[in-house]
C-alpha cells in the first residue's frame, strides 16, 4: 500500500485509520475489529446523501446484532450544517465529524456519497459511489454475504 | 532587464486559474452555496428565464423541442 491517500482505496486493502469525535461518541476503526463496517461518506449539501439515511438506518437495525456497524462520517466544512441536517435526518448508526477532510483525502474518494464496506479483519470489501435507489437490493446482498456471523 | 520581469508575470497570469487545483468531490458543498450561482437572485434568475423562454420559443428556450411560428 502506498504511503499517504494518494491512490484510491482499492478492495483487499487495509481500510486507512478513522479516529472522528461524533455527536454521540468518539469514532476510531481500529476498535470496531471483528464487525462488518459499512462506512459512508457523506455532507449535508449532497442530496443522494439525504436519501441514503433511512436505508442505513434500516440495514443496522436489520443486521447490528449480526455484526454490521454503519460508521457515517460527514464532510461538511461547519459541523452546525452537519448538526442541522440530522435534526431533520435521524442516523441511527454512529457518526463522526470531520470538517478537514482528512479521512476523505486518505481514502481518496471520487464522488458523493462514498461508502466503503470493511470486513472484521479491517480489509476493503467493495467500495461504492453514489447511492441510488436501485441499487439498494445489490449493496444489501453484498452486506449479508460479509456479515461476521454468516460466515 | 524591466522587460524579462514583466513578461515573467505575463507568463504567471497567463496561467490564470489553471494553476489551482479543482475541488475535490468532498469539496463542492462549497460550489453549492447560493454565492456561487451564475445569476442574481431566485426571482431575476426566473424573470431572465421567462424573457428567454420567450424570445425562444420557436427554437424551444432553454428546453428541447421547440416549434411554433418561428418568428422572434
Amino acid at each position: 500500500m502506498a504511503m499517504g491517500g494518494v491512490q484510491a482505496v482499492e478492495p483487499g486493502q487495509h481500510a486507512p485509520a478513522i479516529d472522528l469525535p461524533g455527536p454521540a461518541a468518539q469514532v476510531n476503526l481500529s476498535q470496531l475489529q471483528g464487525k462488518l463496517v459499512y462506512l459512508d461518506f457523506w455532507a449535508s449539501w449532497c442530496g443522494p446523501c439525504r436519501q441514503s439515511f433511512p436505508w442505513m438506518n434500516e440495514m443496522q437495525a436489520k443486521y447490528g446484532t449480526r455484526g454490521l456497524q454503519v460508521v457515517g462520517v460527514n464532510l461538511d466544512n461547519k459541523t452546525e450544517d452537519a448538526t442541522k441536517f440530522l435534526a431533520q435526518v435521524p442516523a441511527r448508526f454512529a457518526v463522526g465529524f470531520d470538517p478537514q477532510g482528512d479521512t476523505a483525502r486518505r481514502y481518496q474518494l471520487k464522488g458523493m456519497p462514498s461508502s466503503v464496506l470493511i470486513g472484521p479483519d479491517g480489509k476493503v470489501i467493495q467500495v461504492h459511489i453514489g447511492f441510488q435507489a436501485d441499487q439498494r437490493q445489490a449493496l444489501e446482498t453484498v452486506i449479508v454475504a460479509a456479515l461476521p456471523a454468516a460466515r | 532587464m524591466k522587460h524579462m520581469g514583466t513578461s515573467a508575470l505575463l507568463v504567471l497570469v497567463l496561467g490564470g486559474c489553471s494553476a489551482m487545483a479543482p475541488p475535490q468531490a468532498w469539496e463542492k458543498g462549497a460550489l453549492a452555496k447560493p454565492e456561487m450561482s451564475m445569476g442574481g437572485d431566485a426571482l431575476e434568475q426566473r424573470n431572465a428565464q421567462h424573457v428567454y423562454a420567450s424570445k425562444e420559443n420557436a427554437s424551444g428556450g432553454a428546453g428541447v423541442g421547440g416549434g411554433g411560428c418561428g418568428c422572434n
